[in-house]
């Protein structure tokens, strides 16, 4: 039987809190195991910025909030087979969506930046600017889901997904099969 | 004494009193029938649609409809399985279901549905996303109806039990919500002793007690480690016990 390449793999974080790969790290001693069975190409856990090359599988925590993560995910979408988006805020936006509906306004990213550089009281802001460096990436109307934008092949819902959550769905997803996960194991909190 | 009509529920025979609808007769026999909008102490209303079986072939609302003398009811089907999944998407797509902030998490029926049915997959349906108030004017009681999935469940509690109907319909369609009678929850007469306040009446995070806050910690929850449905599952012991029961009444 010819010797299978190590499957590799590509992390990205985008509208979301690093929480899903705080998790990841959660596997604790299993991550031994995992390196036995991987090798991670592009991801913030090695800090390698761009795919070296194809990818078998790609984990996407967060959703899309701005024109960068939208670059991001669709960089994935074209360099992994299988794409994965972990987490609430990929899955449905999780907090970060609470900008387009919650605040039930009329212009919910002006009022979103008013909060956070004009009208907060825990603010020192003196210039009264909203930064507009155009070295910034653009923030989108609205909060996307993964799926918003690119197909997606599994979700992993959570808030964050357990260490064993994302352990029992890497192992299957390495095995080529669909992750089956017993009840416990899928949560959406 | 009433004679018991006996039918089948995917092939089991089951008894049921005279009156009795599918959903009574199930639960009894320790079948769980998925349900979002029937809950028991309230009149059925049979909207929610997540209790559809089918019987003799015909789909229906297993909370209404009475059950009757040899009849066939499906229920535990993929067919069944996917249409309850597609009807509990759709509330997850059509409200602002935030779980991870939503004081009710683990304890919400409508999660608890989700994970019962196994819903975690990529859908087709989008994120409606609509704006909708919270109403914090109470003392004791917040409703975020961000989470309202409009099952009526506070809305037969306040009227059938409290005699208070403090809650209703407004609207139709997609924009039929639940209100309030007064300008606000304060201008009602709610009280947090209302059947309609309690916990278990609203099944998501809607109508929240203040001061309850995550009351119970991750893990000690009602579906942490057990599926909703669970607790009638667990009857079917006391079925057969009850089985006997009814022979006994047919001597
Ligand atoms: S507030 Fe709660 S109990 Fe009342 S209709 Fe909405 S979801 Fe049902
Ligand atoms: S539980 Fe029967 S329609 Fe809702």
């Amino acid at each position: 039987m010819a010797e299978q390449h190590k499957k590799r793999i590509a992390t990205a974080s985008l509208a979301g809190c690093f929480g899903c790969h705080m998790s990841l790290l959660d596997i604790d001693e299993r991550i031994l195991d995992l390196i036995e069975l991987v090798e991670f190409d592009r991801s913030p856990l090695n800090d390698l910025k761009r795919f070296t090359r194809r990818c078998d599988i790609g984990l996407i925590e967060g959703g899309c909030c701005n024109e960068e993560n939208v670059h991001t995910l669709r960089d994935f979408r074209s360099n992994c087979d299988v794409l994965v988006a972990i987490g609430q805020c990929a899955v449905m936006g999780g907090l970060p969506v609470m900008r387009n509906a919650i605040m039930h306004s009329d212009d919910p990213l002006k009022e979103c930046f008013d909060e956070a550089y004009i009208d907060s009281p825990y603010l020192y802001n003196p210039s009264h600017q909203i930064p507009n460096d155009p070295a910034l990436p653009l923030i989108l109307d609205k909060v996307y889901t993964c799926v918003d934008v690119v197909r997606v092949d599994y979700q992993i819902p959570g808030c964050p997904p357990s260490g064993d959550t994302l352990w029992q769905t890497l192992v299957a997803l390495i095995n080529n099969r669909p992750a089956d996960l017993p009840y416990e194991l899928i949560k959406y909190d | 004494m009433n004679t018991p009509i006996r039918f089948q529920i995917d092939g089991v025979e089951v008894l049921a009193e005279p009156g009795q609808s599918i959903m009574q007769a199930a639960d009894a026999a320790g079948i769980y029938i998925p349900r979002l909008c029937d809950v028991e102490g309230l009149e059925p209303q049979g909207s929610c649609r997540v209790c559809t079986v089918k019987v003799n072939g015909r789909t229906a609302a297993a909370c209404t409809q009475p059950a009757a003398a040899d009849i066939e009811v499906e229920n535990d089907t993929l067919e069944l399985t996917n249409y309850r999944r597609d009807l509990v998407r759709m509330l997850f797509h059509e409200g602002n279901h935030l779980c991870p902030i939503c004081e009710a998490s683990g304890r919400c029926e409508l999660q608890a549905m989700g994970y019962r049915l196994g819903i975690s997959q990529p859908t087709k349906y989008p994120y409606l996303q609509p704006a909708r108030p919270v109403d914090a004017s109470h003392p004791d009681i917040v409703l975020d109806t961000n989470r309202c999935i409009r099952c009526g469940r506070c809305i037969r509690a306040s009227r059938d039990i409290d005699g208070k109907s403090v809650f209703g319909y407004v609207g139709r369609g997609i924009d039929k919500k639940v209100g309030v009678n007064g300008d606000n929850l304060l201008a009602t007469d709610a009280s947090i002793d209302d059947c309609a306040i309690a916990l278990e009446t609203c099944p998501v995070g809607c109508i929240i007690q203040k001061g309850m806050g995550f009351y119970k910690p991750i893990g000690e929850r009602s579906f942490d480690h057990q599926p909703i449905g669970s607790n009638i599952e667990g009857n079917r012991s006391g079925a057969a016990h009850r089985e006997e029961t009814w022979r006994q009444g047919e001597e």
